[in-house]
């Protein structure tokens, strides 16, 4: 019935017959504009490089102009890839909270209505979003680690020499910047799961930070529990109790698999 | 065209949308009303498929709106001014929403000059006023070209200026042929722009009227005045007549002129000690169809003093 009438109103009608119709790329393309256009997004990424930089320079210095090296597993880094991966758990909370945001800004200002009421089927957002997430994350932190472990190495070469070429140094480089990413999707799930941004963050961290303290009590779990199961990636060596890297950050993607998973039943069940 | 079937909506114990069944046509602007709270913004978010019924369905061309390929040419919606991101500009909002159903840069601009926000379209959404974002959201509902334009409360936050432009524009696009469904909790609001009314209270159908119909229910009503009113009531009944007798000598009719009945009482020799014409307004008609679903009411606010809504 709508369909024959005649509409002058549409200067752009022409948009029309060029096939106009939602499509994953065109809502992936215009999440990566919501996300270049957000200022606290930017912020954040800016500041989780620096963490990741600053970090690597403090413990490359502290190393290098201390005059005996740090007793063995006092914390400090003894080498260029320890420094290099010093930053990673304050980082973590960084891009927790981005990918957090990334979500939770919709809902606090309502633009979640207008979103969903561009792209009804919601899955095609939740999808754009976790996906430029995970990736964004992953090549600013892929870059902000080759740097820190280049400059570490600057710093720090007359004592020790490690490099990229070293067997296992560039998995646990990769693999630092892969786990702030599964790290970032984990908390985009988690954003869609519960909402609001203090609801996520707890839910996030709680996750991270407090259900590790289970591996105590139950020593059987702690390598599957989820930051001892994707950090492993950055392990060189092998340990005890602790999962193999690729095992290990299987087990984290599982995670956030999960999360996903479960917010895109709830996103497509409930009330936007 | 949207097709309203047996729509229900409950949240938890309250039944915000009871069963409601509306169709709203092309070509006209249609008004919803009702009093706060009675499920106008429900439905309306029903048929663009952000609430889901728990009974019933919705219909836009024939189709649930989630199943058109590019919904934003279906359906433009303004349900909420302020649903924005205040750090964004409003071209930028715009465009990202454009992309999603694969609309153009060109219409972006277009929909920026026909909502007047040119001088503003490069600032951030969070400085805009009330009636920019109003203003902001309808480029937005406008953006797809779509055929059926549902607008809610457009009118709360634009000056004077703005109100008539909003109704130039509504009439404008219900005259193109599209289905235009506004709500509004003002009757006077929807008296100079709809065609055609749909009034619900506690989420409940009370009245799917035109306009006309709506001013007729509203007009015609004569308050006489006479000692001898029982016998005057006899002599002016008959068919479409209604006779009420507010007071011991007064009485109340529709269906009849005041000439009509002054010629009568004449014939009669009926003394009247007033006769007036009573044109009760459209918001008095409304109001009184409302009264008894009215979920915020004042004590004793009295809603239905034909006087002073006379005036």
């Amino acid at each position: 019935m709508t369909t024959t009438i005649d509409r002058p109103l549409t200067g752009a009608a022409g948009s029309r017959s060029s096939g106009a119709r939602t499509t994953h790329r065109r809502v992936l393309a215009a999440e990566a504009l919501k996300l270049r256009s957000t200022r606290s997004i930017r912020w954040l990424l800016v500041a989780s490089v620096l963490s990741i930089l600053a970090a690597a320079l403090s413990s490359a210095l502290t190393a290098t102009l201390a005059e005996a090296p740090p007793p063995e597993g006092a914390g400090a880094a003894t080498d260029p890839l320890g420094a290099a991966l010093s930053g990673v758990s304050f980082t973590q909370v960084l891009v927790g909270v981005l990918g957090i945001l990334v979500v939770t800004s919709e809902y606090t200002t309502g633009l979640v209505r207008v979103t969903f009421t561009a792209v009804p089927k919601r899955l095609p957002v939740l999808e754009a979003k976790a996906v430029l997430t995970g990736a964004v994350v992953f090549v600013v932190m892929l870059a902000a680690e080759l740097i820190s472990f280049l400059g570490a190495q600057a710093i720090m070469s007359t004592e020790v020499s490690v490099s990229l070429g070293n067997p296992g140094v560039a998995r646990a480089i990769g693999g630092s910047a892969l786990y702030l990413a599964v790290t970032a999707v984990l908390a985009v799930a988690f954003g869609w799961l519960l909402r609001s941004a203090i609801g996520a963050t707890g839910g996030l961290f709680g996750l991270l930070f407090v259900v590790p303290l289970i591996g105590v009590l139950l020593p059987a779990a702690d390598p599957y529990l989820p930051t001892n199961a994707g950090s492993a990636i950055m392990q060189i060596g092998s340990s005890d109790g602790v999962l193999s890297p690729w095992a290990g950050m299987g087990v984290f993607v599982l995670y956030a698999a999960i999360a996903l998973g479960a917010a895109a039943m709830v996103l497509t069940r409930r009330d936007a | 065209m949207i097709e309203i079937r047996n729509l229900t909506k409950v949240y938890g114990a309250i039944r915000a949308v009871d069963d409601l069944t509306v169709v709203v046509r092309p070509g006209t602007v249609t008004g919803f009303l009702g009093p706060n709270g009675a499920g106008k913004s429900t439905t309306m978010r029903s048929i663009v498929g952000l609430d889901r019924p728990s009974g019933g369905e919705v219909l836009v061309a024939g189709r649930r709106y989630a199943d058109h390929p590019a919904p934003m040419h279906e359906v433009g919606a303004l349900l909420d001014a302020k649903a924005t991101h205040p750090g964004r500009s409003a071209r930028t909002h715009l465009r990202a929403l454009a992309m999603t159903n694969g609309i153009g840069r060109g219409r972006v601009d277009e929909v920026i000059d026909m909502v007047g926000l040119s001088g503003v379209a490069d600032r951030r959404v969070g400085g805009f006023s009330l009636g920019m974002a109003q203003r902001l959201g309808i480029a937005a509902a406008l953006l797809g070209d779509p055929a059926v334009v549902l607008l809610d409360e457009p009118v709360n936050g634009l000056d004077p200026d703005g109100i008539r432009w909003i109704r130039g524009l509504l009439r404008g696009l219900a005259a193109e042929g599209r289905t235009v469904f506004v709500s509004s909790h003002l009757m006077s609001e929807m008296a100079l722009t709809a065609d055609h009314l749909v009034i619900v209270g506690r989420g409940r159908l009370l009245a799917d009227v035109s306009m006309e119909d709506m001013t007729a229910s509203a007009s015609g009503q004569v308050r006489v005045r006479s000692p001898r009113t029982a016998e005057l009531a006899q002599l002016l009944s008959g068919d479409g007549v209604a006779i009420t007798r507010p007071e011991p000598d007064v009485l109340s009719i529709t269906g009849r002129t005041s000439t009509d009945i002054a010629e009568t009482a004449l014939a009669a020799r009926i003394l009247l000690t007033e006769l007036t014409p009573v044109h009760a307004s459209l918001e008095d008609a409304y109001l009184a169809l409302t009264a008894h679903d009215v979920q915020y009411q004042a004590i004793s606010h009295d809603r239905t003093d034909p006087g002073r809504a006379a005036a």
